[in-house]
């Protein structure tokens, strides 16, 4: 700019003196034009790279625990440890001392580890869902008791992590929590063809649990849904009622200008906030129980309720005049023309809010820690009363755990969290592709 | 009988009284619909509206008053030695005897409770089939009552569209409640607080250690609940956050308007727009386990002591978080500003840079501080990141590489796990809570004028 001004205050010299002002500049100007390019790309450049080492740190952390370790050991199911009454009756059946029959299975594949030090550790090469296995095969079949069978039982999570390499092996011969000797013997199992990685279905169909190897998110993906729908069900139809009524036909004056910065401000209040106000209200005024998803859902609905009319008060406007003149000139009132022909018309881009905002919504944490739904639930919660938690809060509660085994299961669980979110986003990007219109 | 029976067989009354109005409609009309002042479906709606309407108010009352009535009277038949017990005492028993009564396990079976349980259900099961004929009569009522004044002349479409705005026009007065809700609650629970620690010393104190203010000697606990250092590191996150943000997103949304071709701004802008979506907990996952050991190693290797939970690691995650904020609010402002300016500028001899650095900024720089303002609001109610990657222990420091906490953090720390609810300890999160609300409301409202007067200028 400078180099202008110059030229212009030196109006009356030679033309080619000009050019050469002119020239002199535009090597700095055309570097500084490169290098705001270049930053630009920079910056971009450390978007993008950020965004893929984050997917790339939760995969390459959580893909593995998706196969968990399993031992093939020959189990004998001994009559004497599952039904010492004799009864075959299931009720009996169900309190065997299974534990009892996978310890034997483990000590008796090493004859030489005499001491009962030696003889604890075998034991604890197995995860105690081991026993939970062999009670599923005799409630299944009893006949099998009495037999020797090949079984493929859950190894500890100690062990996982040493067979997935995440343990360190020392040079003395131990591992990161497996002594030498579970080592030794874990080694020897391997090569005989005993160890394998099989998928882990429990992770997919179970509940929480306090062993890393045992835990599944079954639990939390079914508090998601029932908390979602509850959510669903609240925010849809007052969102949609108030955006109506907004767009369409509040008057023009103090009252719903306040509403209208009212919700504004609301969209942009910290999340955790509505969970102060869930905690507050909804527990301990009304006295609702705690952890349960109907609070979750109804803090959820009133944190996704804003972005909701924004979305569908959007949607209304994209309706044009038109529609609405030929309406009202076949006679309609105002209710008709709204409700049989602008509704309709913006349902598309309304749902595709919708579904963006349960995105948000899915993903939310913070003001479900505040009304309870942090607590440590292994079943899987059958009503929207029942105390739950959710995905986002499964991923911060294994987050938080010591065990180095639920690293993997908390990024496996992240996985399957964006994997839903992914899944919502292309249904909303599809409908909005499918049914947009172009007026 | 149970109430969602009950529901259920108001909802279907609901329905015969749509068909009812209807063919009342059309039967008093004889079959000519032109003769009705409404279409014929708006008498049944009319007539379900009567039905359905009261009674659900009804429903509503009644679930809320019973329990409070049966708990009374389930107190008052108890012997006088249970009755005078202290309030907290007797909320305990009364847990006990609905426990017992649902068939669930309680810390006292004496005869005293289990009889009390009886009488709790017994007058539970009273209520609820009371509950069932009082509605069903109501229903009823209606029923009959509306499809008797249905009528030629009868305005059925006015009145239910009436009935229509009244519900619409509640719809959006929830917004108002919502926000009347959180402020009420925010300021009642802040309230007490200010009662046991007095407001200038929560808000200008230097220590804090809401810890040791539950031990019974302590009843001053003067100090302890100071938020300064709260404060200071909340604001040290959020700098370093903003650190990042600020010039990546600023910068990207440069490029991508004035510099990028159409199709590489529509595949570069959805996939940083990713980056919003990942929901929180992740970019917390990412900082705690990912990026502060990267961050800790590196300033081991030159020779800096940097704390596992360092300030660093959560700001600059947050700061990824908040790139496709400030750019795409950013890229909205600098797409706002004419065409003219630019070309008058072209026009000139201004290379792109320049024009982007002499006219283009300086336009639309209010826009951009609208958005880097409500960049900074997100980023001080940003929970989940700071939960997980920054510090518990309130350090007052301004050094990145020491371990800080925030107000979210403490907020989560006092509420999460059971505790009595009116300790000094619960009641502080809510008083944090109110200065983070009030915070960022002002943030919000003062950036989002900004951006509106902004706008107005060049439309």
């Amino acid at each position: 700019m400078n180099n202008g001004t110059a030229s212009i205050a030196a109006g009356d010299r030679q033309p080619s003196a000009i050019a050469e002002t002119v020239k002199s500049g535009l090597r700095r100007r055309h570097a500084s034009e490169v290098r705001l390019k270049i930053y630009g790309l920079m910056a971009i450049g450390f978007a993008l790279v950020a965004l893929f080492i984050l997917l790339l740190s939760v995969i390459s952390k959580g893909y593995s625990a998706f196969q968990q370790t399993h031992i093939n050991l020959e189990v004998y199911f001994d009559a004497e440890k599952i039904d010492p009454g004799g009864t075959r009756k299931i009720e009996d059946l169900r309190r065997g001392d299974y534990e009892g029959v996978a310890r034997t299975a483990i000590r008796s594949a090493f004859p030489d580890a005499k001491g009962r030090r030696d003889r604890r550790a075998l034991g604890k090469m197995l995860s105690t869902g081991a026993a939970d296995n062999l009670r599923r095969m005799v409630l299944s079949n009893p006949k099998i008791i009495g037999t020797r069978r090949h079984v493929w039982l859950l190894a500890s999570d100690e062990l996982d992590m040493l067979n997935k390499g995440y343990a360190k092996r020392n040079p003395d011969g131990s591992a990161t929590k497996v002594s030498g000797k579970q080592v030794t013997w874990f080694d020897a199992l391997a090569k005989k063809g005993a160890v394998e990685r099989q998928f882990n279905w429990r992770f997919l169909t179970g509940g929480d649990s306090r062993e890393p190897e045992q835990a599944g998110i079954w639990g939390a993906v079914v508090g998601s849904g029932l908390t979602m729908i509850v959510t669903l069900l609240l925010a849809f139809p007052v969102g949609v009622m108030a955006a109506i009524y907004l767009e369409e036909f509040a008057p023009k004056n103090r009252w719903t200008d306040l509403i209208e910065v009212n919700i504004n401000n609301l969209a942009a209040v910290p999340s955790i906030v509505f969970g102060l106000l869930g905690l507050a209200v909804f527990l301990g005024f009304f006295g609702l129980p705690r952890s349960a998803p109907l609070i979750g859902g109804m803090v959820l609905a009133l944190m996704t309720l804003p972005t909701l009319i924004i979305a569908a008060r959007a949607a209304l406007k994209a309706v044009p005049p038109s529609i609405r003149e030929a309406a009202y000139g076949l006679g309609a009132s105002r209710v008709q023309v709204v409700m049989h022909h602008v509704l309709p018309l913006s349902m598309p881009g309304i749902l595709t809010g919708t579904i963006i905002g349960m995105a948000q919504a899915l993903g939310e944490t913070a003001p479900l820690l505040m009304v309870g739904m942090v607590a440590f639930i292994v079943d899987v919660p059958s009503g929207i009363t029942d105390a739950a938690t959710v995905l986002p809060v499964q991923v911060y509660i294994w987050a938080d755990s010591p065990e180095r085994a639920f690293e993997e299961k908390t990024a496996a669980a992240i996985m399957v969290l964006l994997a839903f979110l992914i899944l919502m986003n292309a249904i909303a990007i599809i409908l909005r592709k499918k049914f947009e219109r172009r007026w | 009988m149970n109430t969602s029976i009950t529901l259920l067989v108001v909802a279907v009354l609901t329905v015969i009284g749509f068909y009812m109005g209807r063919r009342q409609a059309l039967g008093v009309a004889d079959g000519l619909p032109a003769r009705l002042h409404s279409l014929p479906s708006y008498y049944g709606y009319f007539v379900a509206i009567w039905c359905g309407l009261p009674t659900l108010a009804l429903l509503a009352a009644w679930l809320i008053l019973q329990p409070i009535i049966v708990d009374g009277l389930v107190i008052g038949s108890l012997p006088a030695a249970q009755q005078n017990l202290a309030p907290d005492r007797l909320g305990l028993l009364l847990n006990d005897i609905r426990n017992i009564a649902k068939g669930e396990a309680a810390s006292e079976t004496t005869a005293v409770v289990v009889a009390a349980a009886k009488r709790y259900n017994e007058l539970t099961s009273l209520g609820n089939w009371m509950l069932a004929a009082c509605a069903l009569a109501l229903a009823a009522a209606g029923l009959v009552m509306a499809r008797n004044r249905v009528a030629p002349g009868l305005r059925a479409r006015n009145l239910v569209e009436r009935v229509l705005m009244g519900v619409l026009i509640l719809a959006s007065l929830l917004a108002i409640l919502t926000t009347i809700g959180i402020v009420a609650s925010l300021l009642l629970e802040s309230i007490r607080f200010f009662d046991k620690i007095p407001f200038w010393e929560f808000l200008f104190g230097t220590k804090w250690s809401p810890q040791t203010a539950l031990r019974a000697d302590q009843v001053g606990q003067s100090g302890s609940f100071g938020a300064i250092p709260i404060f200071a590191g909340t604001a040290l996150i959020t700098l370093i956050a903003m650190a990042v943000a600020v010039p990546v997103g600023l910068f990207s949304a440069i490029y991508l308007s004035e510099y990028a071709k159409p199709s590489v701004r529509s595949t570069i802008k959805p996939i940083m727009e990713i980056l919003a979506g990942i929901p929180t907990v992740v970019y917390g996952f990412f900082a705690a386990l990912t990026v502060a050991p990267v961050i800790r190693d590196a300033g081991e290797a030159i020779g800096l002591s940097v704390a596992s939970e360092s300030a660093l690691a959560a700001g600059v995650v947050m700061g990824v978080m908040i790139i496709p904020f400030v750019s795409s609010l950013s890229d909205d402002v600098i797409s706002a500003v004419p065409q003219s300016l630019r070309e008058g500028a072209y026009g000139l001899g201004a290379t792109k840079a320049e024009t982007v650095r002499n006219i283009i900024v300086p336009a639309a720089l209010p826009g951009i501080v609208g958005a880097v303002l409500l960049a900074v609001s997100r980023a001080i109610g940003e929970t989940m990141i700071v939960v997980m990657a920054a510090g518990l222990a309130a350090n007052l420091t301004a050094n990145p590489f020491e371990a800080v906490t925030t107000v979210t953090v403490q907020i989560v720390t006092l509420l999460v796990g059971d505790q009595e609810f009116d300790s000094a300890k619960t009641l502080a999160a809510f008083a944090l809570g109110l200065v983070l609300f009030v915070f960022t409301l002002c943030l919000n409202v003062i950036a989002l004028r900004i951006v509106r007067k902004y706008r107005e200028r060049y439309e």
